[in-house]
């Protein structure tokens, strides 16, 4: 038995949010009977960019996340719902358009916000993986048919051989702790949930300051080095994949042109500025 | 399978299947390409072999089309403003005020056409005037420089000159330097991106996003590529106030500048560049002029300061150390400058008050590297596919049925092979876009010609009233975007309400803007309600060959999807209606209806050697082949470079504007690159702000301007909006509306959204998603904010060309709320003797909004 599956590439999506308006294009003003009732015009979209912005000027590293109903095989939200949810047999859920009418609390069931309330229809909406195109024979959803940069891919697979493209690819749902079994997979996760500690290297010559080039920078923590790197042409650094657990770190640069310190705590990512040699 | 048909459309965001059932639309999708179109091309680089994908990446706002058609702001009917009275009280001073009332056709049109007898007969020439914008709904039939030309010709009318907005600092400044007056003074972008990716190393994005502003109108077509870059190891530098989303996308080293101190940035790099000796003396020695005095200029030898990355760290915020490291770096590399929404040319940093300086700068520094070797040019991999250029399809700036051969490219080509008849507009007299309003209110104005043909057009002043002609006493607007795409956009309120305005109509799809300035109101549909034919991203005219922006070269067969909504109607339809009670409809129409219109153009084009009439209309769209590898077109500036004649494929310089011999040298009249032009020297040397030598001369609103400053300490930019695309698009209820990077929903209302720096919100107390008022003596917008370390602190990062124009009285207090941010704008030109807008100098103050709570109440209640 196949089953859908969608993988999000994480640091691939630019926040166009063509993905967005398809949804919404798909789906206000059409009626799919035993899919889903028109949607609002106005109002919040069935799925949603996320932004993480971290550092600060001139070092920031922005990650757009994408999220959506995760069609999950554990759904809390068809615990709430009864007979109003339905999960089919290609693992796609459906909030049913006349079972669900009136159900508000079915919104709140859902631990990933993923549940629109269609005040017009008075009724839960979610986003239904473009069930109703590809049982016309569509290959891939929307969203995926209209990104730019490919984030997102669709694929239909049994079980056990998405499993082994999970591990191979490292993909990761959204919050596995819930345990819900989602559908929807990240690839390259650790770009929203690590952090990275960065700065830039410079050093006094002739009365002028320069970045300094090829400095070697050491990340210690607890008086053990974790890693070490080298500056670039404009001195800077970044160690990356950190956890911001509020540890101290304790940045050591030197060169040639003479040695700084800067140490931090981390909670989330930060630029440490300058670090001058002397 | 569920019995919807299938159309095609084009829009200035690419090209659409639009898929319709039982007369309704049902989805608009991006288009795909099937296995019968040509096979895409390939560009070896590297050892690698790169081809686009075969489906249309198209932006946001093409896909957000269906959302514009059935917006609940669509004007469905004739209106009449309720205290108008044409043969009585017209209470000019209620425009904007008062309510309509619902007419009938037959009325609305004998008011208007009973008007321009009227005009005429009690006026005379002239007094008619059609404001006209940049952009229209896509097509070559019904694009405003074809129908509405035609149309306004037939009549007579005061020509609303505009001014070279999207170009202002490369038309007024670069241009001069090196030519290209044709392409109004920005580079062709030739040969761009296979050049790029085998040769250069580094890419300096210089106010440029391409993800935002889609080389206009290429939606993602050029992402693809600056990803393979990306792969390939090319190295990315972005200098911008704003770490923009193409930034944000690629990664690579950020350099925050203050708005419109870039030439003091640029001057510090050729600094470094001289004194470390990191630039070509060959190219310099052989192929420039007037480098000598530049270089004193730099070294300080001219006015005693050397421009140095200590002096500029001053002026721009950007350390110097950091100045030196890019010099150092650039200067040793092969390295492509990309400016602008095309990579090669266009920019914030040019439509501001060091606009000119900044784009000088821009082509002074490629000619200290080289411009025109191998790796060596303009481009961020968004110009320059190799395309087919060879294959004819007129572009809207081409002139479509307009008749018109002065003001749009007809002459070129569009007109011998779709022979039509001549349309002129017999009226000399010109009133300068930016200063429309003035000469409303003070019937004076002066205006600078903007013009493709020369290089010397620019410096005759042109004036208003013109003796022998009518003041304006009519407007005829289509459209309704000046609110928010015109500086000191306030002026048109009183404008609008002028006495000696006795009539306004205006013919608009959705009620916004100016609109609700009219007296009568005619309803026009949207594209998807009326015929056209057009090919994506190719506009023609001064963008020659734009087409090189997309991957695959898509003609498309513009289906009338459905009929027109409520009683609006087509724009031709209207003309052809007013006209006819002017005894003039045959001569407009010459009999044809529009679909008729677009099989002439499809007959005048090369697509009838290819593709049947009705295969074409079944199908919808054409793919022309990509050129044979041996036809791809040559690397810009590449024959330049190597000495050689020029070898590309563009109709200019004129043979008459060639120094020495024909195909020999650039435009300028050394035909050399000139570091200090002689063009200047001959005719503005009176003018110390357009100088031969590009100094640097401090914004005159920007943080020098120390009294302003220290009253308006913030700098905001309001520059093109990622999502929409212009006024289209945004308000009307949109899809776009919805985005929340586009406008925040506060209060039932959705607010115009402005960046700021968390240190610069900290310190005025203003919160993530706080409305704040942001305000200058010119007035007060309400915003919502975006707090985010993606903006340089002391700036203000939003976007101009709201399509809701909404002044509110809370409290006693007159404010915006629909982000009209050019009322705050300066309405000065860049440099004196220019027509030219300058909206990124803006000084402004802002704070939490006190009447916000007063405003939820309201809107509460
Ligand atoms: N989505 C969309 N695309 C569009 C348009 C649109 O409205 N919407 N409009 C189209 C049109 S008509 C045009 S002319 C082009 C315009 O294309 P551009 O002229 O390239 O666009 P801008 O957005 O004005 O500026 C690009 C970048 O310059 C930065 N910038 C602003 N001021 C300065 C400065 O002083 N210095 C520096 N270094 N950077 C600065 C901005 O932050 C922005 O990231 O876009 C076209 N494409
Ligand atoms: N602050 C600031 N201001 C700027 C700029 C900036 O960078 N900063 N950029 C400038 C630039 S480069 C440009 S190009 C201008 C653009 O400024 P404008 O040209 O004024 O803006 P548009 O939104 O393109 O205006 C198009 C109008 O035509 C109408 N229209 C479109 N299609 C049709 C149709 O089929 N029928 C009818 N009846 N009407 C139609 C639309 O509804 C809209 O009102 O803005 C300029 N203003
Ligand atoms: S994401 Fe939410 S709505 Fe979707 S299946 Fe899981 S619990 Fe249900
Ligand atoms: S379409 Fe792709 S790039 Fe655009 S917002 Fe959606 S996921 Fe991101
Ligand atoms: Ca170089
Ligand atoms: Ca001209
Ligand atoms: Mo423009």
């Amino acid at each position: 038995m196949t089953k859908w599956n969608l993988i999000v590439k994480v640091g691939r999506c630019e926040n166009c949010n063509n993905c967005v308006i398809a949804s919404r294009d798909e789906h206000v003003g059409n009626d799919f009977p035993g899919y889903a009732a028109p949607a609002e015009a106005v109002g919040d979209s069935l799925i949603r960019i996320q932004r993480r912005v971290q550092g600060s000027a001139p070092m920031v590293e922005t990650t757009y996340l994408p999220v959506m109903c995760n069609h999950c095989d554990n759904a809390p939200c068809m615990a709430r719902a009864g007979d109003a949810i339905r999960k089919r047999d290609d693992g796609i859920i459906i909030i049913d358009p006349v079972k669900a009418k009136g159900r508000k609390d079915i919104v709140k069931s859902c631990p990933y916000g993923a549940i629109v309330w269609n005040e017009e229809q008075q009724l839960p909406q979610t986003w239904i993986f473009d069930a109703h195109l590809l049982d016309q024979g569509a290959r891939v959803p929307r969203c995926q048919q209209s990104c730019p940069t490919e984030v997102f891919e669709a694929v239909k697979l049994d079980d056990a051989a998405m499993q082994k493209k999970v591990v191979a690819e490292g993909l990761r749902p959204l919050r596995p702790e819930l345990n819900t079994r989602p559908r929807v997979w990240y690839a390259g996760m650790d770009r929203w949930t690590t952090c990275f500690i960065g700065g830039s290297v410079s050093h006094e010559a002739d009365g002028l300051i320069d970045c300094t080039k090829g400095a070697e920078v050491r990340l210690i923590r607890d008086g053990s080095i974790l890693s070490t790197t080298l500056t670039d042409d404009f001195g800077d650094f970044q160690f990356k994949g950190l956890i911001g657990d509020g540890s101290a770190y304790r940045v050591e640069a030197s060169h040639a042109m003479g040695t700084a310190v800067q140490t931090c705590e981390l909670t989330d990512s930060v630029y440490l500025g300058e670090l001058r040699l002397t | 399978r569920d019995g919807s048909r299938r159309f095609t459309t084009c829009t200035n965001g690419g090209p659409l299947f639009v898929y319709v059932k039982d007369g309704k639309i049902l989805r608009v999708t991006p288009i795909e390409y099937d296995k019968n179109d040509p096979e895409s091309w390939v560009i070896e680089a590297r050892g690698r072999k790169f081809s686009p994908p075969r489906r249309g990446l198209v932006a946001p706002h093409a896909l957000a089309m269906k959302s514009m058609v059935y917006s609940d702001k669509r004007i469905l009917h004739p209106m009449k403003r309720v205290d108008f009275d044409p043969d009585g009280e017209r209470n000019p001073q209620n425009r904007g005020k008062s309510g309509y009332v619902q007419i009938t056709w037959d009325e609305a049109l004998d008011i208007v056409s009973k008007e321009i007898n009227r005009q005429k007969r009690v006026h005379g020439p002239g007094s008619i005037t059609f404001p006209m914008s940049s952009h229209h709904m896509w097509g070559n039939v019904g694009y405003y420089l074809s129908s509405l030309m035609r149309f306004a010709n037939l009549i007579g009318f005061t020509r609303v000159a505009a001014n070279p907005d999207s170009w202002e600092g490369w038309y007024w400044g670069a241009m001069h330097h090196y030519g290209n007056s044709m392409r109004i003074g920005v580079p062709a972008g030739y040969g761009g991106v296979e050049d790029a990716l085998k040769e250069a190393e580094m890419i300096v994005f210089w106010s440029c996003d391409p993800e935002s502003t889609n080389g206009a109108y290429a939606g993602f077509e050029g992402t693809p590529r600056r990803l393979w870059a990306k792969e390939l190891g090319i190295e990315f530098v972005h200098i911008d106030p704003h770490n923009n989303p193409t930034a944000q996308l690629l990664g690579g080293r950020w350099l925050p500048v203050r708005p419109q101190t870039d030439a003091a940035l640029a001057q510090a790099i050729m600094y470094v560049w001289v004194t470390e000796g990191l630039y070509d003396k060959d190219y310099v020695a052989s192929r420039t002029t007037g480098f000598d005095d530049w270089k004193a200029y730099l070294l300080g030898e001219t006015d005693g300061i050397a421009k140095t990355p200590e002096w500029q760290e001053a002026e721009t915020g950007v350390p110097a150390r950091d100045v030196r490291a890019l010099a150092r770096k650039w200067g040793g590399r092969k390295v492509y400058l990309a400016v602008g929404m095309t990579g090669a040319g266009f920019g914030g940093a040019g439509r501001g008050a060091t606009g000119t300086q900044w784009a000088r700068c821009m082509v002074q520094m490629m000619a200290m590297q080289g411009w025109g070797k191998p790796g060596v040019n303009f481009g961020a991999l968004q110009i320059g596919a190799p395309n087919d250029l060879h294959f004819y399809f007129p572009g809207y700036a081409d002139g479509g049925i307009s008749g018109e051969l002065l003001w749009t490219g007809n002459a070129v080509n569009n007109y011998q092979r779709m022979p039509h008849i001549l349309t002129m507009n017999p009226v000399k007299q010109m009133v300068p876009r930016q200063q429309l309003p003035d000469a409303i209110l003070t019937g004076q104005a002066t205006g600078y010609l903007w013009d493709g043909i020369s290089q010397e057009a620019q410096f005759a002043p042109f004036t208003y009233p013109m003796p022998g002609y009518s003041p304006i006493h009519m407007i005829y607007r289509y459209g309704g975007s000046s609110m928010s795409t015109v500086t000191r956009s306030g002026r048109w309120i009183d404008a609008y309400r002028h006495e000696s305005i006795e009539f306004v109509v205006n013919q608009s799809i959705w009620m916004e803007g100016e609109a609700q300035f009219a007296d009568i109101i005619l309803p026009a549909c949207t594209q998807l309600e009326r015929w056209d034919i057009g090919e994506w991203c190719n506009s023609g005219g001064y963008a020659h060959h734009g087409t090189s922006l997309v991957n695959h070269r898509v003609i498309t067969m513009q289906h009338k999807c459905i009929e027109p909504l409520g009683e609006s109607r087509s724009d031709y339809d209207i003309f052809t209606a007013i006209l006819s009670r002017l005894g003039l409809g045959a001569v407009f129409t010459e009999g044809c209806s529009e679909l008729d219109w677009v099989k002439r153009v499809f007959d005048s084009s090369d697509l009838p050697d290819h593709v049947s009439w009705k295969a074409f209309c079944r199908k919808g769209y054409h793919m022309v082949a990509p050129a044979k590898e041996s036809l791809r077109a040559p690397v810009d500036m590449r024959w330049f470079a190597e000495g050689r004649n020029k070898d590309l494929p563009e109709p200019h310089p004129l043979p008459s504007q060639f120094a020495e011999k024909f195909g020999t040298g650039l435009q300028t009249p050394s035909g050399k690159f000139e570091f200090l032009p002689e063009l200047f020297r001959r005719h503005t040397s009176d003018n110390p702000e357009r100088q031969p030598l590009n100094h640097y001369i401090p914004s005159w609103e920007g943080m020098r301007n120390t009294e302003l400053a220290s009253r308006y300490p913030m700098q905001l930019i309001a520059t093109h909006s990622r999502y929409s695309f212009h006024t289209h698009a945004d308000g009307k209820n949109s899809a776009i509306n919805q985005i929340e990077d586009h406008r925040a929903l506060i209060a039932g209302h959705r607010f115009w959204l402005l960046r700021l720096n968390p240190a610069d919100a900290a310190a005025r107390g203003i919160g993530h998603r706080d409305l704040v008022k942001v305000y200058n003596d010119r007035g007060a917008v309400i915003c919502a904010t975006d707090i985010t370390p993606l903006v340089a602190p002391g700036v203000l990062k939003s976007y101009e060309a709201s399509a809701e124009y909404q002044m509110v009285e809370v409290a006693g207090e007159t404010v915006e709320i629909g982000g009209c941010l050019n009322l705050l704008t300066s309405d000065r030109p860049q440099v004196r003797g220019t027509s030219s807008m300058a909206p990124n100098s803006c000084l402004v103050e802002i704070e939490k909004w006190a009447n916000a709570d007063v405003f939820r109440q309201a809107r509460a209640a």
